[in-house]
């Protein structure tokens, strides 16, 4: 965990995530930019101030895991990634042209350093965690396992397997933190499925649930460092209480952008929302 | 050939710490000795087979090499996406081990019968479908599984079956293996169903008829020097499998067969399960009579297409 808590300094990357996911999108046609913005937070959170690894090292045994269930907002991982050193900023120019691996989800490990999973097809990212949760346990590490869902993705009846299996196990190694911006790809995710309420669902699968506010860092960081890997205690899920969109005026809880592409004038608009130099 | 997986993958648990296995809540006992041995290393997954396999492919990705049991038709169908992505996709060495494979289970009904697992496994890129016709290849297949890089199924039938290879052969994955050798055509069998293939010859020898018979325990990737050499010399080729007519073994060899170059002038039948439901059969047996699975029937089968 990187000892500087500095809530300025995270709040500065965030913005400048947010802008290079937007202005990316827009220069290579990638999608689901309300849901790479609601999870911005998160992330920076994780990899600024939270996840024990070595950029250099990507693959050490020792280091902790992060698995970007919800696949689709891959494009603010791989962002997240390059600011933290796992492989050149410059690498994201060919983003999505033909031999790049970066697109619009992870792809197989190996490929791009820092990515733990394939994910993008929805529900598989939780069993993987259980699985890796699992390994340390066995080989007694200390690392520990964090998965970011989306709400959307809580249909999904393999999350509620894997939640059974890691409550049983009593893998207190494992943070499941939901993305909860109440949208899916169609419509509101509580109007869709009975989604809410969805902490006391986690704590019904024998899980310890909070709800924060996914946007504020500083509770994102202090319920991320809540405890350290604890085996034999619960699982614990962060119920992220986000935004679709956060960040730019004309594209907060607007479900079109999902799919939508910015233009080059939305992207200089978004910048100057964000603050950050065109 | 459960009891026997159960306990080679016990004594492979002795010799490589990287060894955990994964039950879908199946196996009631099976497991005990495995499980006394190395409690920490032994997971019942519980009902959930699709997370069993994400669960495998977690593990897989640090360094463990697991085992995923349950019975065939929950461990293939139930999860394919989860095969698909978490085990090819991410080219993971994890063994899917499905029991009752085929018509195993035939009185447990349509629920409990696998002959579709072949079709839907064999176009993932990574896999390798492995059909053990008898104890012998299991064990030699079990142990062999530890050097591969990427997933594997195996496809079990229940217990009891005979040993087939008199010695055990010099086992690879991707050979066949003749199991007897004849003249006038050759039976490719893959799974248990070989011992059947192993009577229809005999019944066949009576006539004067001679068939070699093989076992074609790797369906992915398929033996092509062997197809090659089989359809050059001989005048009749015959699959069987206790799988269906589409998709499986038969499927595989007449696909190579349609690009052979040049195209063998070989005749070639693929005796397996029609294409329909199979209701209240109350056997194993019985199942593969109504199929024409027998030795008995095989042997019709070929006294016909001979004429």
């Amino acid at each position: 965990m990187n000892p500087s808590f500095d809530l300025a300094a995270l709040d500065r990357r965030a913005r400048e995530l947010r802008a290079r996911i937007i202005e990316t999108s827009c220069r290579s046609g990638t999608p689901h930019l309300g849901s790479c913005l609601s999870c911005v937070d998160i992330l920076v959170a994780l990899y600024f101030h939270i996840l024990r690894h070595d950029p250099a090292e990507p693959t050490a045994p020792g280091r902790d895991r992060f698995i970007l269930s919800k696949g689709h907002a891959v494009p603010a991982l791989f962002q997240v990634l390059a600011e933290a050193g796992f492989f050149p900023p410059a690498l994201l120019a060919d983003y999505g042209r033909i031999g790049s691996p970066f697109g619009e989800h992870p792809p197989a490990p190996g490929k791009i350093p820092g990515i733990e999973a394939a994910t993008g097809s929805l529900g598989h990212g939780l069993p993987i965690g259980v699985g890796m949760a699992l390994a340390a346990r066995l080989s007694g590490r200390q690392s520990r396992v964090f998965v970011l869902l989306g709400d959307g993705e809580c249909n999904e009846g393999s999350v509620w397997e894997a939640a059974l299996l890691a409550a049983g196990q009593a893998l207190g190694n494992l943070t499941v933190v939901v993305d909860y911006n109440k949208w899916q790809g169609t419509g509101r995710s509580n109007e869709i499925m009975a989604l809410a309420p969805l902490a006391e669902k986690w704590r019904a699968f024998g899980w310890a649930a909070e709800e924060i506010d996914g946007h504020d860092l500083g509770a994102v960081c202090t319920a991320l460092a809540r405890r350290e890997a604890a085996d034999g205690a619960p699982p614990r899920a962060i119920i992220a209480h986000t935004v679709k969109g956060k960040g730019v005026s004309f594209m907060e809880d607007d479900n079109n952008w999902h799919y939508r592409i910015p233009t080059e004038a939305e992207v200089a608009e978004a910048k100057r929302e964000l603050g950050v130099a065109a | 050939m459960r009891n026997l997986f159960a306990k080679t993958v016990t004594a492979l648990a002795g010799a490589d710490e990287r060894v955990v296995l994964l039950s879908g809540d199946i196996g009631n006992r099976l497991f005990d000795d495995f499980k006394a041995k190395f409690p920490t290393r032994f997971f019942n997954c519980g009902i959930a087979e699709a997370n069993m396999i994400g669960v495998a492919a977690g593990l897989a990705m640090n360094g463990y090499r697991p085992f995923a049991y349950t019975i065939a038709p929950f461990t293939t169908t139930r999860c394919l996406e989860q095969i698909k992505l978490d085990l090819c996709y991410q080219h993971l060495p994890v063994v899917i081990a499905g029991t009752g494979a085929g018509l195993s289970y035939a009185e447990l009904g349509p629920t409990h019968h696998t002959f579709e697992d072949l079709a839907i496994l064999r176009p993932l890129p990574h896999m390798t479908l492995f059909c053990p016709c008898d104890p012998v290849e299991l064990r030699l297949g079990l142990a062999a599984s530890l050097t591969l890089s990427g997933p594997l199924y195996l496809r079990l039938g229940k217990k009891g079956e005979p040993a087939l290879h008199p010695t055990p052969p010099a086992f690879r994955f991707g050979r066949a293996e003749t199991l007897r050798e004849g003249a006038d055509l050759a039976l490719l069998a893959t799974g248990p169903i070989a011992a059947e293939a192993l009577r229809a010859a005999d019944l066949l020898a009576a006539q004067g008829i001679t068939a070699r018979v093989a076992s074609v325990h790797t369906v992915k990737p398929l033996d092509l020097d062997y197809l090659g050499t089989t359809f050059a010399t001989t005048p009749l080729v015959v699959t069987v499998e206790e799988h269906s007519r589409i998709g499986g073994l038969g499927s595989a060899v007449a696909e190579w067969l349609a690009g052979a170059e040049p195209r063998p002038a070989t005749r070639f039948l693929s005796i397996g399960i029609e294409d329909r439901f199979l209701h209240q059969v109350p056997s194993q047996e019985e199942a593969r009579r109504v199929e024409g699975l027998t030795g008995e029937a095989i042997a019709a089968a070929i006294t016909r297409r001979l004429g």
